[in-house]
């Protein structure tokens, strides 16, 4: 009798009048919310998480979700969620979990930072009528180049280049794996990289055979729980990524709930379905920058020396640990600022642990150039990049590309509602059952996300267009551009950006 | 029987030569002189048979798939690292984290063996991995085994050398592992049960030790003479109660 002393988050309404009893609302929520009840729908609103699907498939318009007015006393300290999660805990004893990046209210430094545009002095070049490069090489570049004259008298490399990963624009897919997501979904990701010219990255869950038609388009991944790695897999895609740890959760592992192992997910991670598939913490043969050296170069061994990405959280320490790892041998670091999403993390660890990514490509960025060794690897900044201008930012403060997975979710129907661990995602996404995943349909939602990437692909043109530049490689480190609105003097130190008016 | 002499050869080198060996069709390969190199054995594919002289370096046979690795003396760290398939026989102690994440084939132990030994071991169906070492092992041995079968012998022990550490098979959520004497629980983790084995369960011991004391020239009945207790996971979602949804 003391369960549920929270009340309801939102409040499912039906307009009785205009309702046809079509019972659309009870076919579409993945969460029960709604029921028949012999001539009425019945509504159990306490189950509602405002994820919209009934509401969009409701052709009547009968349908409105509302936040619901009875909360908790309104107090400036004690927020809705800290009263609720005590609640919650009271009756479980469990560690709250949640979906998605941290939406507390910390000070989102992108939009604390503005971009420049040319004036009379300076032109500024029409992206419509003049060309502009976006396109972007990964990996590691050599410090010098030598070329010599070839027999027929013309120069050519002499140095031999380490292997480059060539994207289309500087905005890749965060790794989202099998089972947290699910394969219709992770399909949308592929057939929009192919088309679009960039990556998707499989996670820590396998590599489903129905995505080899798009191995070129794909990084695959090896993480604590080396789910699905195997010597056909590390040479599958167009490079191997070690993860170390997510934005969303950092220093802690996975545990992608037994709710979300069916029996294809169990085969994929060769684990026993309904299981928790455990993701430990630490990789236990990685415990220095020597260990990680030791996996990097027994993974180029296995792949005849494919590029091999690095995937950190950004924490206090950034800099100086990817230093370690550009020195470990990697060819790219992928920094995952504190934004970052996931599919399911402690929301205690979620919203309290890291740094935000602004600062960890600027830290990175800076760390590794006073060292000399920013040629050495490429930097793929994510962790909450919400548009094109996020990602510009981010490339004028150091990153070579941007990745990005919540945005790329919202096109399928995502609306952050954040309960991605329960595996009833109505929208198809976040959930391994069947009848839900049958909603997402691949070729229609890959529409949908191309459409996405080819608008912040002419957004990132029109931004370059204005700085009066016309190659991406010219934005990147470029902080000359960038200028800080309300930011105190440390944070523009840290960040090498004036403040607006200087 | 095609020979490569590995004394001062780079690891990157001596791989390069070895795969090229195997490339040009060479089932049976001795590499003499080893000395630390790295990474033997590693992604390699196809049947070949490589008999290692010398001490080899961590990570040997590393993602490897479908080969035999024979190794005459001890080895180090990380050995059958998330192998796919094929066999490794050591006559010898080997060190730490051996088959982490191991999905397949079989890795022979003649001696002792360090921490965190057969951990995160995955298996569906009769894809699965098995381990079996003939003495010792450390702590964590099993750790968050998903699937195969670990077997712990604990031969030759000096009297008062206990034969596994702490935190016995901690986080275990599939598999099975056979330790050949009795089993104190406190030493395991919370997610393992023990028990006596079946019929089924010797019938996977008898299989696993007759190839394995074949490998390393042991009598079987002289194993076989003490009795075996199981460990399995006790549920299928150990922390399935940690978390409030």
């Amino acid at each position: 009798m003391f369960k549920n002393l929270a009340p309801p988050e939102y409040l499912a309404t039906i307009d009785q009048v205009k309702c046809i009893r079509c019972k659309r609302c009870i076919q579409n929520c993945g969460w029960g919310v709604y029921s028949w009840g012999g001539d009425k729908v019945l509504i159990n609103t306490s189950k509602c998480v405002k994820c919209l699907r009934c509401y969009h498939y409701c052709p009547e318009e009968a349908i409105q979700i509302v936040d619901n007015p009875t909360r908790f006393k309104q107090n400036a300290y004690w927020g809705y969620n800290n009263i609720r999660n005590i609640k919650r805990q009271a009756e479980t004893g469990g560690i709250p979990l949640t979906g998605m990046g941290s939406d507390l209210p910390y000070t989102i430094l992108f939009d604390n930072l503005l971009i420049d545009a040319c004036q009379v002095t300076n032109p500024s070049i029409d992206p419509l009528r003049e060309p502009m490069e976006l396109r972007t090489y990964l990996g590691k570049k050599p410090s010098s180049v030598d070329v010599e004259k070839g027999k027929d008298g013309k120069l050519k490399l002499k140095t031999k280049m380490p292997p480059q990963i060539k994207i289309d624009l500087p905005v890749i897919f965060s790794p989202m794996s099998y089972g947290s997501i699910s394969l219709n979904a992770q399909k949308v990701l592929a057939m929009a990289a192919k088309e679009c010219g960039i990556l998707m990255n499989t996670g820590e869950g396998g590599l489903h055979e129905d995505l080899l038609p798009y191995k070129d388009n794909i990084i695959v991944q090896v993480a604590s729980g080396r789910f699905g790695v195997n010597p056909d897999y590390l040479n599958a895609g167009v490079a191997v990524e070690i993860k170390i740890g997510q934005g969303a959760k950092p220093g802690i592992g996975g545990h992608l709930p037994g709710e979300k192992i069916p029996l294809e997910v169990a085969r994929a991670r060769m684990i026993p379905v309904g299981t928790d598939a455990l993701s430990p913490a630490p990789q236990h043969d990685i415990y220095s920058i020597e260990d990680l050296r030791q996996l990097i170069y027994a993974i180029k061994e296995a792949t005849n020396y494919k590029p091999v990405s690095v995937k950190i959280a950004a924490v206090h320490n950034v800099a100086a640990i990817a230093s370690g790892i550009v020195r470990a041998g990697a060819d790219i670091v992928y920094l995952d600022g504190f934004r970052g999403g996931t599919g399911a993390a402690p929301s205690i660890i979620r919203d309290h642990l890291g740094i935000p990514i602004e600062y960890a490509i600027a830290a990175v960025d800076d760390r590794l150039r006073q060292e000399g060794i920013r040629n050495e690897a490429s930097i793929v900044a994510a962790g909450g990049i919400r548009s094109s201008a996020d990602a510009a930012k981010a490339i004028a403060l150091g990153a070579d590309s941007v990745a990005i997975a919540t945005a790329a979710l919202i096109t399928m129907g995502c609306t952050t509602c954040g309960k991605c661990y329960t595996g009833n995602c109505s929208w198809g996404i976040t959930t391994q059952r069947p009848e839900l995943t049958a909603r997402l349909d691949p070729e229609v939602y890959a529409e949908r996300l191309i459409n996405l990437i080819h608008a912040w692909e002419h957004e990132l043109k029109e931004i370059l267009g204005a700085l009066g530049i016309n190659a991406i490689e010219s934005l990147r480190g470029n902080r000359e551009r960038l200028r800080g609105v309300g930011l105190d003097a440390q944070t523009l130190d840290i960040l090498g950006v004036k403040p607006a008016g200087r | 029987m095609f020979e490569i002499n590995a004394a001062g050869v780079y690891y990157r080198d001596l791989n390069r030569q070895i795969r090229d060996a195997i490339a040009a069709g060479q089932k049976e390969i001795r590499v003499r002189n080893v000395n630390g190199q790295y990474y033997i054995g590693d992604g390699l594919r196809g049947n070949a048979t490589i008999i290692i002289e010398g001490v080899p370096g961590n990570d040997m046979a590393a993602f490897m798939d479908g080969t035999t690795l024979i190794v005459k003396a001890n080895a180090q760290d990380n050995i059958s690292n998330t192998m796919n398939s094929g066999k490794v026989v050591i006559h010898g102690n080997a060190g730490d984290v051996l088959g982490y994440g191991m999905r397949g084939g079989k890795l022979h132990i003649l001696g002792d063996v360090g921490y965190r030994v057969g951990i995160h071991m995955k298996g569906m169906k009769r894809q699965a991995p098995t381990i079996v070492v003939g003495g010792t092992a450390g702590d964590f041995f099993g750790e968050y085994m998903a699937g195969g079968v670990l077997i712990l012998l604990g031969l030759n022990r000096k009297p008062g050398i206990p034969i596994v550490g702490d935190y016995l098979g901690t986080g275990m959520h599939g598999g099975a592992i056979y330790i050949r004497g009795d089993v104190d629980k406190n030493i395991c983790g919370a997610e393992v049960g023990i028990m006596d084995p079946d019929a089924e369960d010797e019938k996977v011991l008898k299989e696993s030790l007759t190839e394995f004391c074949k490998d390393l020239d042991l009598k079987l009945e002289d194993i076989m003479k003490e009795k075996f207790r199981k460990l399995v996971p006790v549920s299928l979602r150990p922390y399935g109660n940690l978390y409030a949804y």
